[in-house]
């Protein structure tokens, strides 16, 4: 019986001051790390669409990060920004809902712009330069094919071209092997 | 300290890491370098170099000279493009390049007249030991000369006198490691004075007090040959290495280390290190375009293979299309072929025959399918044997390295060294399972490029977004503030002309309509 | 199937089966010994093992709903080798039948197959037989050489006989026709308070026999002069690097040397250590295993020294009279830490720069 009790103290004992070392180090050690929703922003692409449903890239990011929204809603970030956000938040990746499209860009047919500056208002990016009365025309460079200026245009001047590949920025695919395509099946058979 | 030694006495005995020894096939080392007929016509493209691509100066219908110069630089790492020969300008528009993507490049068509007129409004410099160093690297700039050694380096910014480091060797790079190859072998027996003559005007122009011409043990004629023409000058300051034959020796990084047993550091350049490297074609050029006021117009290029029935080394102009060189050769029909741009071991597949050659061609290969198909066997998984990381001359690990490339972990790949990678091919060459390493690594390196490139967009994009949204809060407020301030004007005046209050409450009604 | 083929295009012409078949052709050596020594109940074993393993695999494939290609890429064959090799020839042919299929079904296609088992195949199957079945897992049959053997092995139908039905079936008691391997007995003579120089006279244990491999043990354990020249073929086309083999011998020398300098009662001789039980079957054939064994030469070195460490504590101190297996597998544990933590300086990062 005495066994039994001096057994129950110790160990209570040492349970007791590990407890405590640990709490202590919580607050010693403690980091300041950035807010959740700056991490899960600097992963968008920024496109500021609104494809997600919520306003614009932050929104969507304080939604992530109060675990209002899903992580797959991103749609020009595409896979892999929906695995960087669920790597990040800890959760299993999910597939993404709609398939992203190839990189677009917006372009102004010039000859039947009115220069209502309508588009230029729209532009999350402000990647349309023009004036009242003058042309419109597209900052190809700046421009994330976000399509938030085709809606406002009167006249339907706007076309989404495909954003043209450039020699400096092709890149080696994967080889045509099999073991390859396997890895590729496999990391998607895991989010669907 | 028994490496050290040797050294001092002039035995380069310092290998470099790794290494593999391939069948060199050097089956034109004898052949003496012929001239290739010019074409029916020529493609220039307006790239031809690393860096920024050059803009066309000539329009469609100009008559240009060989030499003359008809795509002018853009940026500094830029050089420009001239004339392979005397002619018409017929079109400028998009066409194939030797590049892996098969995309193609803007280019300048030129029918030739069959005069090949030289262009000749740059004067000789003969006395360029008198000269300005920078005046002469202004020569080799405008001579379009870049790095023929395959990397197409612009070779002006290479010859900088920089006072923060200075350049104590030159070494000449006659290694030639890539089997097949062996522009560079003919190029010694046969221009070795010009070459030497090259090497001095190099020295000149950097500062160098020595320079070092290393060859591989496997060129015995072009090692007579440099040493015959350095004993009738008679300089100390310059010697020939012979190197033992394994391949990447002719890698830059490679060659330092075993010539001079120092490592250039990850991130740096030879220059780092009192180095420079200099191919042996690019020295010729160097020498013809300061002595004869040459742009350069042509280059040494091997044509060898299984599928070529008489291989041979010969003086190309740029701009030729493949097609013709190979039917000089006797290869007319590509049934079953496969074209290589470069050696075996780091050269391009090219998908037709169609390509013009460019400054960055050293050789054009051709290979039996059969053969090919050996070297490009179905790929199983890694057996963990070791033989990669055993040739590796960067000492990396290849497999683990290739597993991670695979699977996108790019951050593990950075982690395991993976922009060290030389692309020299080593490891797949020797790998059991049949890997494509260098494609795996390739890849990962495309995928980490795309990455920061899309993370440098989505900032700028956040910024230029968030700077709309502070303009637009910014005019918000203005007028916000505006019609406040008007508000307590009107309020203090009416307070002040209670008479006022019916004119002062219309006037408040049409700013309000504004 | 060559649009995107990325450089080089040249192949030096190895392949996962010529390397196999070179380890197999290296072991032929020990296999001819072995049949020597134990006549047809060698060939029946090995054979066995080696068929066990690749119907084993082939099933493993078939059932997983993959491309059975790889039964013929030798890798099976040589693990059925290799297991036949560590075991005992008494040992009846349903248990090794059962190894084999240990070896493969657990040991390798539970992993995902070739490349990425962590344990080596043929030493996991030997460690689960050893603990189940450690009574015929520690007979030795007398090899036929001393002539002191009733049963004659080099007779078919009495090796046969033998092979299907077990000693049991056999007229002979089992005293008569097994004795005890050089290693088991030195321990369990110091167990009984004799020491190391006696126990070694009554064994009547000669070096020579040792090293040309006149002595009891399982098939591979015998001759280390056989394993050797298999072991030098390997060394010279490449196969194998030197890493692995030096660093685990030497350090179960040099730890034996120390050991027997101080005590020479107790602790056997380096040479003794070296020369028994299989050492040098692990060492050159087992550890070397490429697909459990680290990729570096520094981790290969640092594995061989633990798997030295391990073999001569075990034999020392432990209970069983051979470590060498266990250290292999032990150290297989390690791989993935010795991998991360010693690769090789990269060119241009000497002296910690990044």
């Amino acid at each position: 019986m005495e066994q039994l009790l001096y057994a129950t103290l110790s160990l209570g004992a040492f349970a007791l001051i590990a407890g405590i070392i640990l709490a202590i180090a919580s607050k010693v050690f403690h980091i300041e790390g950035d807010p959740l929703s700056d991490k899960i922003d600097a992963l968008l692409p920024q496109t500021q669409c609104g494809q997600c449903g919520y306003p614009g890239c932050r929104p969507y990011a304080n939604a992530v990060a109060g675990g209002e929204a899903d992580v797959n809603h991103c749609v020009p970030g595409g896979e892999r920004t929906m695995l960087s956000i669920a790597d990040l938040m800890g959760v299993e990746p999910k597939a993404l809902e709609e398939e992203a499209s190839v990189p677009v860009v917006a372009f102004v047919r010039e000859d039947e712009c009115i220069g209502c500056t309508l588009c230029i208002k729209a532009c999350p990016v402000d990647a349309i330069i023009g004036a009242p009365k003058q042309y419109h025309t597209v900052v190809t460079d700046h421009c994330t094919g976000c399509v938030l200026c085709l809606e406002p245009c009167p006249v339907d001047c706007i076309d989404m071209i495909q954003k043209p590949e450039l020699l400096e920025h092709w890149s080696w695919p994967l080889p045509d092997t099999e073991r390859a395509q396997l890895g590729v099946e496999r990391r998607e058979s895991h989010h669907d | 300290m028994i490496k050290s030694f040797l050294n001092k006495l002039g035995f380069a005995s310092a290998p470099f890491a790794g290494g593999v020894t391939p069948d060199m096939c050097k089956w034109t080392e004898d052949s003496a370098i012929e001239d290739c007929p010019l074409p029916p016509l020529f493609i220039v493209p307006i790239k031809q170099h690393i860096g920024q691509a050059c803009t066309p100066l000539v329009q469609v219908g100009d008559l240009v000279l060989r030499g003359q110069k008809i795509a002018k630089s853009e940026g500094y790492l830029s050089v420009p493009i001239h004339a392979p020969t005397s002619g018409r300008v017929l079109k400028i528009e998009e066409h194939a390049i030797p590049h892996p993507s098969g995309m193609g490049l803007t280019s300048i068509f030129i029918e030739p007249d069959g005069k090949d007129e030289r262009d000749s409004s740059l004067t000789p410099m003969n006395n360029w030991q008198d000269a300005d160093p920078a005046e002469l690297r202004e020569r080799v700039r405008i001579c379009g000369i870049a790095g023929l050694g395959g990397a197409a380096f612009p070779t002006f910014i290479k010859l900088l006198k920089d006072k923060r480091h200075p350049i104590e060797t030159v070494i000449l790079n006659g290694v030639e490691c890539e089997p097949f190859l062996t522009n560079d072998h003919r190029l010694m027996v046969e221009n070795s004075a010009e070459i030497l003559h090259g090497l001095h005007i190099i020295m000149h122009m950097v500062g160098a007090k020595k320079a070092i011409i290393a060859i591989e043990d496997n060129k015995k004629d072009s090692l007579l040959a440099m040493q015959k023409v350095l004993d009738l000058a008679d300089s100390d300051a310059i010697s020939v290495a012979s190197l033992p034959t394994r391949y990447p020796q002719g890698s830059e990084k490679q060659l330092i280390e075993s010539l001079t047993g120092k490592q250039v550091p990850a991130g740096k350049l030879p220059m780092h290190v009192g180095v420079l490297c200099q191919n042996i074609g690019t020295t010729k050029a160097i020498y013809d375009a300061i002595i004869f006021g040459h742009a350069i117009t042509d280059r040494i290029i091997t044509i060898s293979g299984d599928a070529v029935p008489k291989p041979a080394n010969m003086r190309v102009r740029l701009g030729t299309p493949m097609r013709f060189i190979y039917a000089q050769r006797g290869l007319e029909k590509f049934d079953n072929i496969q074209l290589l741009h470069g050696g075996p071991m780091m050269g391009e597949r090219m998908r037709h025959p169609d390509i013009p050659v460019v400054k960055s061609s050293t050789g054009l290969l051709a290979i039996n399918n059969e053969r090919m198909k050996a070297a490009h066997q179905v790929e199983d998984p890694c057996i963990r044997c070791g033989h990669c990381s055993e040739v590796c001359p960067v000492s990396l690990v290849p497999n683990l390295l290739a597993d991670h490339c695979r699977n996108d972990q790019l951050e593990k790949a950075a982690d395991y060294n993976l922009f060290d990678c030389i692309e020299c091919g080593a490891c797949s060459y020797v790998c059991p399972s049949h890997i494509p390493l260098v494609h795996y690594f390739r890849y990962g390196k495309g995928q980490a490029a795309q990455v920061r490139r899309e993370q440098s967009f989505a900032e700028v994009s956040r910024l230029r977004s968030e700077g709309r949204d502070i303009r637009l809060q910014r005019e918000k407020d203005e007028k916000a503030a505006k019609r406040r301030k008007v508000r307590d004007t009107l309020r203090s005046e009416s307070v002040l002309n209670p008479e006022n209050d019916k004119k002062t409450e219309t006037t408040s009604n049409t700013e309000g309509k504004k | 199937m060559l649009i995107h083929l990325s450089s080089p295009h040249i192949h030096s012409g190895d392949s996962i089966r010529a390397t196999m078949f070179a380890v197999i052709l290296a072991l032929m050596p020990a296999g001819i010994i072995s049949v020597y020594l134990f006549g047809w109940l060698a060939v029946f074993l090995i054979l066995l093992c080696m068929f066990g393993c690749m119907a084993t695999e082939f099933i493993a494939l078939k059932w997983m709903g993959r491309s059975t290609a790889p039964v013929m890429d030798g890798s099976a064959a040589l693990t059925g080798l290799l297991l036949a090799l560590t075991l005992p020839t008494s040992i009846p042919w349903w248990m090794a039948l059962l190894g084999s299929i240990f070896a493969i079904g657990l040991g390798k296609q539970v992993y995902g197959g070739l490349g990425y088992n962590p344990f080596n195949p043929a030493l996991s199957a030997r460690i689960i037989l050893l603990v189940s079945f450690p009574l015929q897992m520690t007979t030795w049959l007398i090899p036929m050489h001393l002539g002191s053997s009733p049963i004659d092995l080099y007779d078919f139908s009495s090796a046969w006989q033998l092979f299907v039905f077990g000693a049991s079936s056999l007229p002979h008691a089992l005293d008569a026709i097994t004795m005890a391997s050089p290693l088991g007995h030195v321990k369990t003579e110091w167990s009984q308070g004799i020491g190391v120089s006696e126990a070694l006279r009554a064994y009547d244990y000669s070096y020579l026999d040792a090293f040309i491999g006149r002595e009891a043990g399982s098939l591979g354990e015998t001759s280390a002069l056989a394993l050797l020249i298999g072991g030098i073929y390997l060394l010279a086309r490449h196969t194998i690097t030197w890493h692995i083999p030096f660093s685990f011998i030497a350090t179960v020398a040099i730890l034996a040397a120390i050991a027997s300098m101080i005590d020479p009662n107790h602790y056997t001789p380096p040479l003794f250590h070296m020369l028994a039980g299989g050492l040098i079957l692990c060492a050159f054939f087992m550890a070397t295993d490429p697909v459990s064994s680290p990729v570096t030469p520094i981790g290969q070195i640092v594995f061989g020294i633990g798997c030295g460490i391990i073999t001569w504590c075990i034999r020392t101190w432990g209970g069983y009279p051979e470590g060498a297996m266990f250290a292999v597998v032990l150290m297989n544990c390690a791989v993935p830490l010795i991998d991360h933590y010693c690769r090789p300086t990269v060119y241009g990062k000497r002296g910690g720069q990044s």
